[in-house]
């Protein structure tokens, strides 16, 4: 690296400064007692169509997956585009089950998909499981976020090494800790409007400038196909391509499948939906959430055009910050990656927050304090916040990111082991709830042995016949069998606050 | 009605013996590329008709 960029640094602090305010004054709006958890963690339920959908899409879109997709499409091609029915498919489930459940969340003042489940089966040692999952999966995905972060900074020209090399990120973390202590999910909700407004005009920049210079998409595609069929020849172990190789198919189907069954029983893709006003909100993003999936799939293509532009790196996840590098003038490089950094800010927030709402309601409450008061609620779940956030920072800081990245792998497989628990518990008790907990323990243990290699942790493998499939899909069919034959033979659930007026609309 | 709505861009998303081929081009983007693009809007309109149809409020 020859220095700093200037112009590009100056813009990058300009919109940084910009959404620090934002998450300052984001206290006082829509005005409620941020000494109650349901108005500090959700905002008071009180956000409608338009500030959920430019919170859900800043929560659900992070700075994580606009580095790593086109890293991936740039490594290996077609195979990244998993992402794309992955987030296709999460529309039509979020339509049907997402409304019944934040009815009931409403009904009965539930905060978290734990809480949830603690209502729905009166089992408060399937409620921690679920929560431990939850808070587990959740802190790697918080690092990765700092990863995100770090790669911008980083090609903005600031030191790659020691420790001045991470002051830049502490410095933005530690700002982004006390503003969602003092704020709430208020701050994020407010910051993601300035973050998806960035994202958008830049992709949309991104995907006219960068074609009209490189040749056209036609020429994008054959010089990565080139690429690829070079690096076939010296490595033919490792499938690539812009079309899927054979061997490709079944891993991109069950990791479409099983990331999308995984997204919402994370806490803050849970958060989100719980701070919304009602299930009329819910439904309309379901609608119209699918324009990020759009900017997603334009973000993935993003690889290919690092080919075009004979962008080489070691790291693919520095592919697409050194294409902008190479593509814009300076200023709009700074607000690229201004965009990707406030980027990080708003999920991380929103997972620190669910993390703490989690940690506090499901893990806290049942087993060390069963009667705390709202504002001690409150106060414990703030200070959750910032041990989590700090806790991601150390890692980031001085552990390898591999650890991050493998977490972050394993924490995908974990979290879908949940979804038995929430999701059939939408439509149905018949299940029991110390089945439940049975199937969640096989599930965990189950992907976690299936993913362990002797080189590196695997997200696929051959358990089932041979054919390749994503562990965490494998494991969560392993999980409903057990759930299944338990709930037969073991006694009934000991209490179940719900009735089937609970999922439904309230009628104004 | 409401779930076959539903499943149809569901099924379609991981179809991929349909959409793994590059002919036809769309300003020089293969089939699978800009195929897989079309679905997500197209997956809006199927949810927008389940809720039609369910009599969900909108």
């Amino acid at each position: 690296m020859n220095g700093i960029n200037v112009t590009a640094t100056a813009v990058f602090i300009f919109f940084f400064a910009l959404v620090t305010i934002l998450g300052f004054v984001a206290a006082r709006w829509k005005a409620g007692d941020l000494n109650e958890l349901h108005e500090w963690g959700l905002g008071g339920r009180r956000f409608g169509s338009w500030i959920t959908w430019f919170l859900l899409g800043g929560d659900l879109y992070t700075a994580y997956t606009v580095i790593a997709v086109p890293a991936v499409v740039y490594a290996i091609g077609a195979y990244g585009f998993f992402a794309v029915p992955y987030t296709i498919l999460i529309y039509p489930f979020i339509f049907l089950t997402m409304p019944r459940l934040w009815n009931a969340t409403h009904k009965r003042g539930y905060l978290t998909g734990a809480d949830f489940v603690y209502g729905a089966y009166g089992n408060k040692w399937l409620e921690g499981m679920v929560a431990l999952t939850g808070i587990i999966a959740t802190m790697p995905y918080i690092a990765l976020q700092l990863v995100g972060m770090e790669k911008v900074i980083q090609a903005l020209g600031f030191p790659h090494e020691g420790m001045a090399g991470h002051l830049p990120l502490t410095i933005a973390f530690l700002i982004l800790a006390v503003y969602t202590y003092r704020s709430g999910l208020r701050a994020p909700a407010m910051i993601a409007f300035v973050k998806d407004i960035m994202i958008y005009i830049f992709v949309i920049a991104a995907v006219i400038i960068i074609p009209a210079k490189l040749g056209g998409y036609g020429a994008i595609f054959d010089s990565a196909q080139k690429d690829f069929s070079a690096q076939l020849a010296t490595n033919p172990n490792v499938a690539r391509g812009i079309l899927l190789a054979p061997s490709q198919i079944w891993p991109f189907v069950t990791l479409a499948i099983g990331s999308a069954m995984a997204l919402f029983m994370y806490p803050h893709s849970l958060t989100g939906v719980l701070s919304a006003s009602g299930p009329k909100a819910i439904r309309h993003n379901a609608i119209s959430l699918p324009a990020y999936s759009l900017v997603l799939a334009l973000i993935a293509m993003l690889g290919y055009m690092a080919h075009a532009a004979g962008i080489k790196v070691d790291n693919p996840q520095d592919a697409v910050p050194q294409l902008f590098l190479a593509m814009f003038p300076s200023w709009f490089v700074g607000f690229t990656f201004a965009a990707i950094a406030i980027g990080a800010l708003v999920p991380a927030a929103v997972m620190s927050i669910g993390a703490a709402n989690t940690f506090t309601r499901n893990l806290w409450r049942p087993f060390i304090n069963e009667n705390m008061s709202p504002s001690q609620e409150s106060a414990l779940a703030k200070l959750m916040s910032l041990v989590v956030k700090i806790g991601a920072l150390i890692v980031i800081i001085f552990l390898p990111t591999q650890f991050a990245l493998d977490l972050q792998l394993l924490g995908g497989v974990w979290m879908i082991q949940i979804f038995p628990a929430i999701i059939f518990g939408l439509y149905t008790r018949w299940y029991k709830g110390g089945a439940l907990l049975a199937g969640l323990i096989v599930g965990l243990a189950l992907g976690t042995y299936l993913s362990y290699g002797p080189a590196s942790w695997v997200p696929v493998s051959k358990a089932f016949l041979g054919i390749p499939l994503y562990n965490g899909l494998t494991a969560v069919i392993a999980n409903v069998i057990v759930a299944t034959l338990l709930s037969f033979v073991l006694p009934a659930n000991k209490s179940d606050e719900l009735t089937e007026a609970d999922f439904r609309d309230a009628r104004a | 009605m409401r779930y076959i709505l539903l499943l149809i861009p569901c099924v379609a998303s991981v179809a991929t013996w349909l959409y793994n081929i590059s002919e036809p081009m769309l300003f020089g983007i293969p089939f699978f590329y800009w195929f897989l693009m079309l679905l997500i809007p197209v997956s809006s309109i199927f949810i927008w008709l389940a809720a039609r149809t369910g009599g969900d409020e909108l």
